[in-house]
């Protein structure tokens, strides 16, 4: 087998009329990650997924896996596999038809068929279950099949169109877990789609947060989640204090005081519940006393809200031993906890 | 409500038992002699034979030609399509007696009134039927199936006869079934395009003609009871359905 290729998309747009859905979108997919479409409802990530599948032609822009040009190639001919949001399952035919259908169309030998898609049935743990029928399945269970049809094709790329939605949260992260097994012991790309950043994080090598039909920000989870880049992905991925700014000599000038951050061109900084501190550890920036107006406890730590001056902030103490509400603190600030944001 | 529509029905078939000459209270029986005379009728068992001939042909014709036209305008982008589908569905509102009288007036001298040419005239008139319970069937998520398969490799003929068909099973076997009864004891446009071979509620109408006699109820009755055993089918199979989880 020749060594996978990366997926290469460039400048990709999608104009419906005068409305424009996707706007110059270009990035990178390495061959055998994980990367996870990240956006709110409109962002334009279901029409990229869809452009990606050949299900939507792009008004602009190419994509290539490796050195071929994919764009125009239709569904049946793309090396990509699709795993619909509602599973889209043949409800004429039995869980192993289901499984069976992209070989049987192909024309496989029946012996062939059989053995793959049992083989694929016990890799998402339904071995067995091959001659019932798909009405009598659960949730859990038919997103299982729509993976193992879709994988049994042996797809260079699995795409997913928010697979996970419509389970609960338990058989949610069981299922996460489930997709991670499947994408690294397969070694192929996935590409999957949600609004939901806590499964974004658990799941993806890179996070490509989209809003408005263009890419915001993209990176591995731990990059994107405590250096966002704009002021969208600050607020999207997690809680932050956005405040206004004043880049000058390395530093942010706000109302909380200067801060070191370094000049992107912005005008706003975020910070973190957890870059703020009640306790001093080295290097940390002292800003001051602080009110404290109210308390959350949230298990595993409390969330207080502070004034600082007229500045509200967020600040994630440990469980025990915070501050009452209506007391004063003094709060520091991590010595990397100033964000500068390029919007 | 209940008197106007399920009296005549059970008065209907009470009489085709009647032992007497007319069939008008007091009831007497019962017997089954008109149902013998009735069925040793050559006429009514040659007219039965043609009723069945074409309500299946038209049946089965119109079936074929609305899941085309269905597929046809939900599948692809047509110019003027509102106005096909207004095209398809606009005989439901004209009076059957103008399509009996419309068709006679303009084709007999070419086509000649025969069971044919009421097989063509029950197919006009059954089309938009078959056409509503099949292009509601069409929606997006059957729509996501055929992409699915197309996703997974599937041409567009195995995406017809593998996934679009077997998954409208239900829908084509209710239009075909309604299509069946519709045709089966359609009277007026029967009455003006079959000709020397007339359909069952031809002949019927035949004989009520020469008087009232407890005959025609029975016919009446075996005709009723074709009708109900195809609306029962249907109903079974929809129920089915339903009792399945949604997909």
């Amino acid at each position: 087998m020749p060594p996978p290729d990366d997926l290469i998309l460039s400048g990709l747009g999608k104009t419906y009329g005068a409305q424009s859905v996707l706007a110059d979108v270009s990035l990178t997919v390495a061959a055998g990650s994980y990367v996870v479409l990240l956006g709110p409802s409109g962002s334009g990530k279901t029409t990229l997924l869809s452009i990606l599948g050949g299900f939507t032609a792009p008004t602009t822009g190419t994509v290539r896996l490796g050195p071929r040009d994919i764009t125009a190639m239709p569904p049946a001919q793309r090396p990509t596999a699709t795993v619909f949001q509602d599973y889209a399952l043949f409800p004429h035919l039995t869980i192993a038809q289901n499984v069976g259908f992209g070989l049987s169309v192909r024309h496989r030998p029946k012996t062939e068929i059989a053995a793959r898609v049992e083989a694929a049935l016990a890799m998402v743990d339904l071995a067995g279950y091959g001659p019932r029928r798909i009405s009598a399945t659960s949730g859990g269970q038919r997103q299982r099949i729509a993976l193992a049809r879709a994988l049994v094709t042996e797809p260079a790329i699995l795409l997913l169109d928010e697979p996970l939605g419509a389970l609960d949260l338990n058989l949610r992260r069981q299922m996460q877990a489930e997709l991670r097994r499947l994408q690294q012991a397969e070694g192929r790309s996935f590409i999957h789609v949600t609004h939901d950043q806590e499964e974004a994080m658990a799941l993806a090598d890179q996070i490509v947060i989209m809003n408005r039909g263009r890419i915001e920000d993209l990176g591995p989870p731990e990059q994107v989640y405590t250096r966002p880049r704009t002021r969208f992905s600050a607020g999207f991925m997690g809680e932050s204090t956005l405040l206004p700014a004043r880049f000058a000599d390395g530093a942010a000038e706000t109302a909380i005081g200067r801060l070191p951050a370094a000049d992107l061109g912005g005008c706003s900084i975020a910070i973190r519940p957890e870059s703020l501190r009640l306790a001093a550890q080295p290097g940390d920036i002292p800003l001051g006393r602080a009110q404290i107006t109210a308390r959350s406890f949230q298990g595993s730590h409390a969330t207080l809200t502070l004034r600082l001056g007229d500045t509200p902030l967020a600040l994630r103490a440990p469980p025990g031993a915070s501050p009452d509400p209506g007391t004063e603190h003094l709060i520091f600030l991590a010595p990397d906890g100033a964000v500068p944001l390029t919007d | 409500m209940v008197g106007f529509i399920y009296l005549p029905v059970v008065t209907l078939v009470l009489f085709s038992l009647h032992d007497g000459r007319v069939p008008v209270p007091p009831f007497r029986g019962p017997t089954l002699e008109w149902y013998a005379r009735i069925l040793g009728n050559a006429k009514v068992i040659q007219a039965t034979g043609i009723s069945l001939l074409v309500a299946a042909t038209s049946a089965a014709l119109s079936v074929a030609l609305a899941t085309l036209a269905a597929w046809g305008l939900a599948r692809h982008r047509l110019p003027g399509k509102p106005l096909i589908e207004a095209l398809i569905m606009a005989p439901l509102a004209v009076s059957t007696l103008v399509i009996g009288l419309g068709l006679s007036v303009t084709w007999s001298g070419l086509i000649g009134k025969s069971p044919l040419f009421v097989i063509m005239g029950h197919v006009a008139l059954n089309l938009p039927l078959a056409f509503a319970i099949i292009y509601v069937q069409l929606d997006a998520a059957q729509a996501r199936l055929e992409a699915a398969a197309r996703d997974l490799g599937a041409s567009e003929v195995q995406v017809f006869f593998r996934v679009t068909l077997p998954s409208l099973r239900v829908s084509l076997i209710a239009a075909a079934a309604l299509c069946f009864t519709f045709s089966w004891d359609e009277f007026i446009v029967a009455f003006f395009l079959s000709g020397f071979d007339p359909t069952l509620p031809v002949v019927i109408w035949g004989l009520l003609r020469t008087g009232l006699d407890p005959q025609t109820n029975a016919a009446g009755t075996l005709v009723f009871l074709v009708s109900i055993l195809a609306v029962v089918w249907v109903e079974a199979l929809i129920l089915r359905r339903r009792d399945a989880p949604p997909r």
